[in-house]
């Protein structure tokens, strides 16, 4: 553990938990990268300060409750004590009715306070827990793509499900009896020394030896918690591939492959889980041992000492009744320990994502687009891209694309597998950000746009069609849901996805994971309904009709025509079908447009662009080779 | 979204489809698209069900236990010997007090130094001891969580897709990472306290009786009104962590849907209403999880309190029988220090039991999981098939989700071995059932399919799957390299092996010029390749594979034209000698084909060669005309 960190360094990290909010502009961008290296555990808790705060008053207030409840049953021996010296060697009835009395009520007292404290302190620890899995959700929502690209999202739910369960414990429980114990320990320390000032002077003397101790077991557990918390992800990773990828596993028979990942995995965590139980129970054993030894000591002293006649016998029963009663506070340090460790890397892995910079936003001082009339210019001007972890040798998948899209215009993108072009579509809507050069909408460059103002205008259609589990028409109208009824029926009418009003509840029929599920051929055209619906500005199709059979695909076309005659469309194209939906084809190899022009001018001018697009060699039949 | 866009009920009411009521579920597909069947099961759960999950939790826990017995056995033995040393520590000081002090006082410094030498031996071997218990606890809580953890996952991969379809992954996911957490939870902080409680309870109850047994049977009596209390406790906490476990499920099917379709999501701006949705759940999850620790909040006092009321009833028991000179003050110092030790092994008895219950919840889920059979079963004797040639034959086969409403009505299909048959037809003709059925993904409702002249639910899955293999449009990625996500098809291949397969089909120039080459990463599920891309990818698994017969079901849809031709190119050798079923939109996929099979609602219509079905100038011939065309 280092100590390293300065005090100032501590106060300018930004704990701020708020989720990204995208009216504030690009001063996110000076969130300083988390800093590497070891962090304290008590750095790492003191961030959780924010969420915290709110629960405080109330997690305050049951600490000062357990505390009181503490001392009543630290009094309860006392008055024991009292007893036994007073009425019992008086064998006097009568005097024992009084102290019997504040006994009952010193023990009522302690359940109420204790029960009372839980009470409080309850809710406003599980909401502790509840910000910050919202916070972090919201957070993920917004991380660019590129930092989904980077982690599995099996890590990004051990975070939000196993840490901040975690954390809650910590919060509620574990944090609260540490502070409470230690309370208690000092507090029954002193009632020892009131007793007997030597007695309690050999009990104190445990603390320095336990303190040191439990910094040297700090350093250790510290790395394990995490390395656990680590492998608990991975775990969960593999999880959700063996059950995303289930169709493939059963397909090819390899689920016991994947079975051997997941127990590989399985073995590593239950093995850093021993080791933590190593380091405990070691822990344990000390902490158990060095108040023994102390009580073992004072046995020794104290007896002499009432043989002295320097103490009473009486007060001996109650030294060691509130001694009995400090073995919990001290015993407890062992797992309130670990309990803390185990918080404050889960306070570490939480933060790595919420400090994760959130490169694509919204710029400080928005432009609006110009007004619509006409408008629906795209131009990308020596637009570079590329992957940062490509490697740095590599050149980039784009080297300095050069396109204008007329308002209007429709240009296919053409080009061979892996030339970028799909990367290129994401350019477009800043899934991901160019690298340099820039994409200019009606002039303004898109960086310097409202993200949902691009996002409204850029309407766009994945390859891979996702849909989410809500019903028809919150998919159609995902990205405009103010759309009229009009508007849904014509977005569906230019998908050709009439099927939907044949589904059991028509547009309300749930549909996603959670629904019916549609085939391929239905998904996308689901996913082209969403892209066009309420003509936005710019369209970008990603190969938008390749599950679809030969008579849909006609359908399909014959309509989009309609919309492709105003809108500005760039769409991804593998077949001259598509092609010929738009005004004129751009072939993208080596990271560049190298062609542009017509279809029947590229299939003249460009044995590149014919090797692309022309499929004559297989025909079936000798009496399709006139062609 | 609003809320009442959805139809009724369905989204509270997910979770407890299986609950108690699975059986009636019947598939989605046939009986409810729309999942709203299901909302009327979100009340409580009745109490005979209740009792259900509570016996599948049980035995789910004896099932996991009997393997350690022994060890479960000698951690109860070092458990008993740990509580018998901590009882032994206020007994020497009793003696210390009772003995040694008057002795000390008559100048016999003996019993003394017997007392504090007894103390401090018997103080190391309670460390010891405890170091032992709490290895031996975390060992087994440790074995059981990965024998869990093992056994739900090879469980839900031996689950047939139908289950997977309807149960969401989500919920899969959350059976195998929150339910173990909280089962690991308990396991963690409870074996040890548990045992150790109990234990403590018993010794230091016979202690007692044995110090004094009047204060003993005092003790005793304690327990009635404690018994009542766990009842009551038990009654209200299982209920509210059921609810947490619902809830929870429900967070992570939001969240692995959010970040499955993140792209979707930003680009047409979901991000509020799904944290409108998620937030939703996380309140629910966290009132329910609140409500918990509210009803432990009354529990756990309610127990001191007891423990408090009998401390001073025995208190003045003790006066009273000290007065009447029937009791030493010491025995009474001792037996008053131990009645205050009970409280705290109950007190963690009544979080452990917390803690137990919640795991109790989730333990039931699990085993609800775990009791759910394969529609599609691995047979008890299978019958084995060294070399498959490939000759398939449906006889009298149909399928359906319900009898109302056949997908595929009863026929008869024979492939000889070696043919490749294309099948062709419209979206939702049955194209993709009768490929998923030769698959055996489905069993058909009615009728056999063979192999070989073998039915394929006699095959075991290994002798299958060398069998048949088929390849869909979707093309999941596994995390790790491409070559490892290629050498999927056949694990033991060597690097030439896959390499060579992902030439045959022309993968090989692209996966090269990645920043690794075969080594790349293919990150998370292959956000780095193109969906073409993973297409060939999962073409290049399948030749690897190897299999006698070979399905396509769109497997060449996204491919790019030079793609598809160097595709049908390695198609027409790796074809040779092997059996294939290809369904393709593109005609020029079915160029491969020997026969063309055209489905029209689940029938086969057309049977015949390429050239004699476009010579007949049916469906196949208008097909064709109008691909032709679109060609341009």
């Amino acid at each position: 553990m280092t100590f390293a960190q300065t005090p100032t360094d501590i106060r300018q990290d930004p704990a701020e938990p708020s989720p990204p909010d995208s009216t504030r502009g690009r001063a996110g961008l000076r969130r300083p990268t988390p800093t590497h290296g070891p962090h304290t555990a008590l750095h790492n808790l003191r961030r959780l300060w924010p969420y915290v705060r709110p629960a405080a008053p109330r997690l305050l207030i049951s600490g000062v409750l357990a505390l009181v409840a503490m001392v009543c049953g630290l009094a309860i021996p006392l008055v024991i004590q009292q007893i036994i010296d007073g009425p019992i060697r008086d064998r006097d009835l009568g005097a024992l009715w009084a102290p019997a009395a504040l006994m009952v009520l010193l023990g009522a007292f302690e359940a109420g306070l204790f029960g009372f404290r839980r009470w409080l302190s309850a809710r406003p620890s599980m909401q502790v827990q509840a910000r910050m899995r919202q916070d972090l959700y919201a957070r993920l929502q917004h991380l660019p793509v590129a930092f989904h690209d980077r982690w599995s999202s099996g890590q990004l739910l051990s975070r939000a499900v196993s840490d901040l369960s975690t954390i809650r414990r910590f919060v509620g429980f574990a944090g609260l009896f540490l502070f409470v114990n230690t309370c208690t320990f000092v507090i029954g320390l002193a009632i020892l020394f009131t007793l007997s000032w030597s007695l309690g002077l050999i009990i104190g003397s445990l603390a320095l030896p336990l303190i040191v101790l439990c910094w040297v077991y700090e350093t250790q557990y510290k790395t394990l918690a995490r390395r656990a918390q680590d492998q608990v992800g991975d775990l969960a990773t593999t999880v959700e591939e063996s059950i995303l990828g289930i169709r493939i596993l059963k397909a090819f028979g390899r689920s016991a492959h994947l079975g051997q990942e997941f127990t590989r995995r399985a073995t590593l965590l239950r093995r850093t889980e021993m080791s933590k139980v190593r380091v405990v129970s070691l822990l344990w054993a000390v902490i158990i041992l060095l108040p023994e030894i102390a009580i073992g000591l004072t046995l020794f002293l104290g007896i002499r000492q009432v043989a002295d006649g320097t103490i009473t016998a009486g007060t001996l029963v109650a030294f060691f009744s509130v001694t009995m009663m400090l073995r919990w506070p001290i015993d407890s340090l062992g797992w309130l320990l670990s309990s803390l460790n185990d918080a404050a890397s889960a306070s570490e892995r939480f933060f790595e994502v919420m400090d994760a910079p959130i490169t694509v936003r919204s710029p400080g001082n928005p432009v609006r687009l110009p007004d619509r009339t006409g408008a629906g210019a795209l131009r990308f001007e020596g637009v570079q891209f590329g992957f940062d972890d490509a490697g740095s040798g590599r050149q980039k998948l784009l080297r300095g694309i050069d396109l204008d899209l007329r308002p209007g215009q429709t240009i296919a993108l053409v080009g061979a597998t892996g030339s970028g072009k799909t990367t290129l579509t994401m350019l477009v809507n800043r899934m991901y950000d160019v690298t340099a050069g820039r994409i200019t909408v009606d002039g303004v460059d898109i960086r310097d746009l409202e993200l949902s103002e691009l996002r409204t205008n850029v309407s766009v259609a994945f390859e891979e069609p996702t849909l989410f589990s809500a019903s028809v028409r919150e998919n159609i109208t995902l990205g405009r849901p103010t759309a009229t009824d009009a508007e849904v029926a014509a977005a569906i009418s230019i998908a050709q996805a009439d099927f939907v009003y044949y589904l059991p509840w028509g547009l309300d029929t749930r549909i996603g994971e959670q629904g019916l599920s549609l085939s391929g051929g239905q998904r996308q055209r689901l996913a082209l309904a969403r892209a066009v619906i309420g003509r936005p500005r710019i369209l970008v199709l990603d190969d938008p009709l390749s599950a679809l059979d030969i008579h849909t695909e006609a359908a399909v076309e014959e309509a989009l025509r309609t919309v492709l005659s105003s809108t500005t469309a760039l769409i991804v194209a593998h077949r001259a079908s598509t092609v010929l939906m738009a005004d004129q084809v751009a072939l993208l190899s080596d990271g560049r447009i190298s062609q542009l022009g017509t279809h029947a001018e590229l299939l003249a001018g460009s044995a590149a662009y014919r090797r692309l697009l022309r499929s004559g060699s297989m025909d079936p039949l000798p009496r399709g080779a006139d062609d | 979204m609003t809320e009442h866009e959805r139809p009724p009920g369905e989204y509270q009411s997910e979770e407890d489809r299986f609950d108690g009521e699975h059986r009636r579920a019947e598939h989605r597909l046939g009986v409810a698209p729309g999942g709203a069947d299901l909302g009327h099961q979100d009340e409580a759960i009745s109490t005979s069900a209740g009792l259900r999950l509570r016996d599948g939790a049980r035995r789910l826990v004896r099932s996991l236990l009997r393997p350690h017995r022994w060890m479960v056995l000698l951690a109860a033995l070092a458990i008993i010997a740990d509580q018998a040393l901590a009882v032994a520590g206020p007994l020497i000081i009793a003696y210390g007090i009772d003995t040694a002090a008057p002795a000390m006082i008559a100048g016999d410094g003996g019993p003394l130094t017997v007392a504090v030498s007894g103390y401090l031996a018997r103080s190391v071997s309670l460390a010891l001891v405890r170091l032992l218990v709490v290895r031996m606890s975390g060992r087994i809580a440790q074995t059981v969580l990965f024998d869990l953890r093992g056994r739900v996952f090879r469980h839900a991969q031996l689950l047939s897709l139908s289950f997977h379809e309807k149960y969401t992954s989500g919920r899969v996911i959350s059976r195998l990472t929150s339910d173990v957490d909280s089962i690991a939870e308990a396991l963690e902080e409870g074996l040890d306290n548990f045992i150790s409680g109990a234990l403590a309870v018993i010794v230091t109850s016979g202690v007692l009786l044995w110090l004094d047994l009047p204060i003993g049977l005092l003790a005793l009596v304690a327990f009635v009104p404690l018994l009542f209390l766990t009842r009551w406790f038990a009654r209200r906490s299982i209920a509210v962590y059921r609810l947490t476990r619902t809830s929870m499920a429900a967070l992570i099917v939001q969240f692995a849907e959010t970040m499955n379709g993140l792209r979707a999501v930003q680009a047409f701006r979901r991000q509020g209403a799904n944290e409108r949705i998620f937030d939703e759940e996380n309140q629910k999850f966290a009132n329910a999880d609140g409500a918990g620790l509210i009803t432990a909040a009354i529990f756990t006092p309610a127990v001191r309190m007891v423990g408090n009321l009998t401390l001073t009833a025995a208190m003045v028991l003790g006066a009273i029988r000290v007065i009447d000179g029937q009791l030493e003050i010491g025995v009474l110092a001792a037996a008053l220090l131990y009645l205050r030790r009970m409280y705290d092994p109950l007190d963690e008895l009544a979080m452990f039991y917390n803690g137990f219950q919640s795991a109790s919840a989730a333990l039931e889920k699990i085993a609800t999981l775990l009791a759910e059979t394969p529609t599609v079963p691995e047979p008890e004797y299978p019958v084995p098939l060294a070399r498959p040639r490939g000759a398939v034959e449906f006889r009298r086969t149909s399928f359906g989700y319900s009898a109302a409403t056949p997908v595929l009505p009863e026929f008869d299909l024979t492939i000889p071995a070696g043919q490749t048959v294309a099948i062709v037809g419209a979206t939702g003709a049955g194209k993709s059932t009768l490929a998923k059925l030769l698959a055996r993904f489905y069993d058909p409702t009615n009728g056999q399919i063979s192999l070989d002249g073998i039915d394929l639910s006699v095959l075991s899955t290994s002798d299958l799957r060398a069998g048949v293999v088929m390849v869909t449009q979707e093309s999941f990625l596994f995390s790790g390299s491409v070559a490892d996500n290629i050498a999927l098809g056949r694990p033991e291949a060597s690097r030439a092996d896959i390499e060579e397969a992902a030439d045959r089909i022309g993968a090989g120039p692209f996966i090269r010029a990645l920043p690794d080459g075969f080594d790349t990463d293919v990150r998370k599920r292959g956000g780095r390749l193109s969906a073409g891309q993973r297409q060939l990818v999962s073409f290049a698994r399948a030749f690897l594979a190897d299999p006698a017969v070979l399905i396509l079901d769109e497997a060449t849809a996204s491919l790019d034209i030079p793609s598809e031709r160097a595709v049908q190119h390695a198609l027409g050798r790796v074809l040779h000698g092997r059996t294939a079923v290809i369904i393709a939109h593109r005609l020029s996929t079915v160029a491969v084909a020997d026969r063309v099979l055209v489905i029209e609602e689940g029938r086969i219509v057309e049977d015949g060669t390429p050239a004699e079905l476009i010579a007949d100038d049916g469906r196949f011939a208008g097909l064709h005309t109008a691909w032709r065309e679109s060609l341009a």
